[in-house]
């Protein structure tokens, strides 16, 4: 049997290369598969959760065995989706030695995270950037956590904050995304087993890039983090996370949910490069990828953007959104979706002006190729105490081949005749004749397709924090490469 | 060091355009390719510099002594040869700055000089070609008038010094004014790099009052239909095309 899976890794590695396809050997502890109250408890038992914890999830699985019941998966985006039997995976799995400090982590998985290139034990940590390790259910080390400390930042593990501020947890766990909002959010809510916590102190930049690293490794197990982060009055935090899994021959099941908090004057920018295994060439495998995320600005001219680069899945479901609660209050949307085979992307934001003088930027980038479908689905709503709110929209859309599909689902609502709304799509092709310029001027063809691509993605490519910009632009055109050539 | 183009055939979507093309162009000498709508004139200098739609059925194309004939495009252009294009391509989002650097960092010549080096000497010939410090800034060719464009492609002559160049419909597009400038620079251009060799493919002859070819052909229907000197013009100017190919 063994021998035969290995047989099969092999035939989908041959298939196409996904860098990190690699399954670490890591012994570890997995709950039987199945969903009921009793494995919900036992999650919260494992974890040692305090009772309000238990009865939240609980009230959650309660909505989520509802609307499964009424059978109400979102069936609206642009996706042709898979039955998911929920009772067919395992909600918990971590590896037997969870060390108290890095010194303790297993070198296996020091390993991996280095194969990575996200090196978490001390002598090698990336230089200004704090990161938490997330591996299946668990993480497993978070760096730089003293250094954080004395600005009185709080960088850990969702199971430790749990554990040392419940009162911050409490205080904002499900306050900007219910778990009422919908059926992955019912879900998360539920089973959600580990994530990032942050949290800025008012007056404080944080000094460092924060980051996670979200790395599934067992089989036939989902991936359920929550990531919340709080910034507080005149704070200021960048955050990235970053993702991949082994290549294997079934559908991985991942739906997080991130929850950002703004207080006055605050200013958070989250990026995210999504690089789960995105299946094989014939669309077998890859990991769904169902992920709710939104930040409110409730503070007077506080400021929340969101950077993607989505790259991984075979299905991508997000919709990245922020809520201008105050006044003079930011939201920004930028995005790269790219998909090749038969991934399906179905990616976008919400816009939400309640703030006098609310403004909102949405930029998204779409590149897509083989027989992928590849949507923008946006709204921007103007509500009636939103005077004089504005919002951009540009999308635009880049066909490689002609068996994919390149979609937007604009939506635009104002209850405001002091809005200010402006809207701009487009679709192209790869054009042969600006190739053939930079040819002429001595680019070989793959260096022209990335000088012409990067000029297409890079109103978003500059939003990134720099430290992960060139990882990101080399992933890209990795990626691409697979496609054009 | 010249070009040397032998019984050239070339066709797209199986249509045939050049059906049998010879053409010598010595070293340091400025030739110029004349002929009416549709003879092959864009063809022609698309073909030699490896525009993938055409397809070279016969023949073959020697630079330098190389044949260049079946090359890539990009390897073409770092032998030497040069195609200053009628309608040059915007590239949105790519700076020109940025553009300008990389492309001549591929060229043997600027091999081993340091980016700052280069951006100096692309100011440099910026300044000669009247080029404000903006066009840097913005992206390549975006936005660009007809004159900028044209302009644009000259800087890059200037900084590539390609042994061989082809200027498609250089004047195309600008009013008067500006093809004396462009023309002057070209002329300058020719004058700095003597071993330089070039053809002018146009329609009208109002080019040659800056820049004196020492031979034009006519291309009429994918075929050389007559060479001369620069008197050729005059007999063009009386007779036309048709006067011509009778």
């Amino acid at each position: 049997m063994i021998s035969n899976n290995k047989k099969i890794l092999k035939k989908i590695n041959n298939d196409i290369e996904y860098k990190y396809g690699f399954v670490s050997k890591i012994k570890e502890d997995s709950f039987p598969f199945g969903l009921n109250n009793d494995v919900i408890r036992n999650i919260s038992l494992k974890k040692n959760e305090p009772e309000w914890l238990l009865n939240f999830r609980l009230k959650a699985f309660k909505y989520f065995e509802k609307l499964t019941k009424l059978n109400k998966t979102p069936l609206w985006p642009e996706l042709t989706l898979p039955t998911i039997n929920f009772d067919n995976i395992c909600y918990f799995s971590k590896p037997q030695s969870v060390p108290k400090n890095i010194e303790d982590v297993d070198p296996e998985l020091i390993e991996t995270y280095k194969k990575l290139g996200i090196p978490i034990d001390e002598q090698k940590r990336i230089s200004g950037v704090a990161v938490d390790a997330i591996f299946d259910s668990v993480s497993i080390a978070t760096t730089f956590q003293k250094e954080l400390e004395a600005f009185g930042i709080i960088f850990s593990s969702f199971s430790e904050a749990i554990a040392n501020h419940p009162e911050l947890v409490k205080k904002y766990l499900g306050r900007v995304v219910p778990y009422t909002d919908n059926f992955y959010s019912a879900l998360n809510s539920s089973v959600f087993s580990d994530g990032s916590f942050c949290f800025i102190p008012a007056n404080t930049k944080c000094p460092l890039e924060l980051s996670t690293y979200f790395r599934i490794n067992a089989a036939n197990t989902g991936q359920f983090e929550r990531t919340l982060i709080v910034a507080e009055e005149n704070s200021t935090v960048s955050y990235l996370e970053g993702c991949t899994a082994p290549i294997r021959n079934n559908n991985q099941l991942h739906a997080a949910i991130v929850e950002i908090i703004a207080l006055e004057n605050a200013c958070v920018k989250y990026s995210t490069v999504q690089n789960w295994y995105p299946g094989n060439k014939n669309g077998v495998g890859g990991i769904l990828n169902y992920v709710t995320k939104r930040g409110i600005c409730i503070g007077d001219f506080s400021k929340i953007s969101w950077i993607q680069v989505e790259v991984g899945s075979a299905i991508t479901w997000k919709y990245p959104s922020v809520i201008l609660k105050g006044k003079n209050t930011t939201g920004e949307f930028f995005s790269i979706a790219m998909t090749n085979n038969y991934q399906q992307a179905d990616t976008g934001t919400k816009m939400i002006h309640l703030g006098e003088g609310s403004s909102s930027s949405i930029i998204s980038k779409g590149i897509s190729s083989g027989f992928s479908k590849n949507s923008y689905r946006g709204m921007v709503k103007v509500l009636k105490n939103a005077k004089n709110a504005k919002n951009y929209s540009q999308c635009d859309s880049l066909i490689l081949g002609d068996m994919c599909g390149g979609h937007t689902f604009p939506v635009i609502v104002s209850y405001n005749d002091s809005t200010q709304i402006e809207h701009e799509a487009s679709t192209s092709k790869l054009s042969e004749d600006r190739i053939f310029y930079c040819q002429q001027r001595g680019l070989s063809k793959e260096d022209a397709v990335h000088l012409i691509i990067h000029g297409f993605c890079k109103s978003v490519l500059n939003n990134l924090p720099m430290e992960f910009a060139v990882e990101t632009r080399k992933l890209l055109f990795l990626t691409l490469d697979d496609i054009v050539f | 060091m010249n070009l040397i183009i032998k019984d050239l055939y070339v066709s797209i979507n199986k249509k045939n355009i050049l059906k049998g093309v010879n053409l010598i162009v010595p070293q340091g000498k400025i030739h110029a390719i004349m002929g009416p709508n549709g003879s092959g004139k864009s063809t022609l200098s698309l073909a030699l510099a490896g525009y993938p739609a055409y397809v070279i059925k016969s023949g073959s194309i020697l630079l330098n002594g190389n044949n260049i004939t079946h090359l890539t495009p990009h390897n073409r252009a770092k032998k030497g040869l040069f195609l200053a294009f009628q309608y040059p391509l915007e590239i949105p989002g790519v700076n020109n700055a940025y553009f300008l650097k990389t492309i001549v960092k591929t060229h043997v010549r600027y091999k081993d000089t340091g980016a700052v080096k280069i951006m100096s000497l692309i100011e440099e010939y910026m300044l000669k070609l009247g080029m404000s410090s903006d066009f840097l800034k913005r992206d390549v060719n975006e936005g660009f008038s007809g004159g900028e464009k044209k302009r644009n492609e000259i800087l890059q002559m200037f900084m590539l010094k390609p042994s061989f160049s082809i200027l498609d419909e250089i004047d195309s597009g600008l009013d008067i004014d500006a093809l004396k400038f462009v023309s002057i620079s070209i002329d300058r251009f020719l004058k700095e790099n003597p071993k330089s060799s070039v053809i002018l493919v146009t329609h009208y002859s109002h080019l040659f009052k800056y820049i004196k070819p020492q031979k034009i052909h006519i291309l009429i229907n994918g075929k050389i239909a007559t060479s001369g000197d620069i008197s050729l013009v005059q007999k063009l100017e009386k007779k036309g095309y048709q006067g011509l190919s009778n």
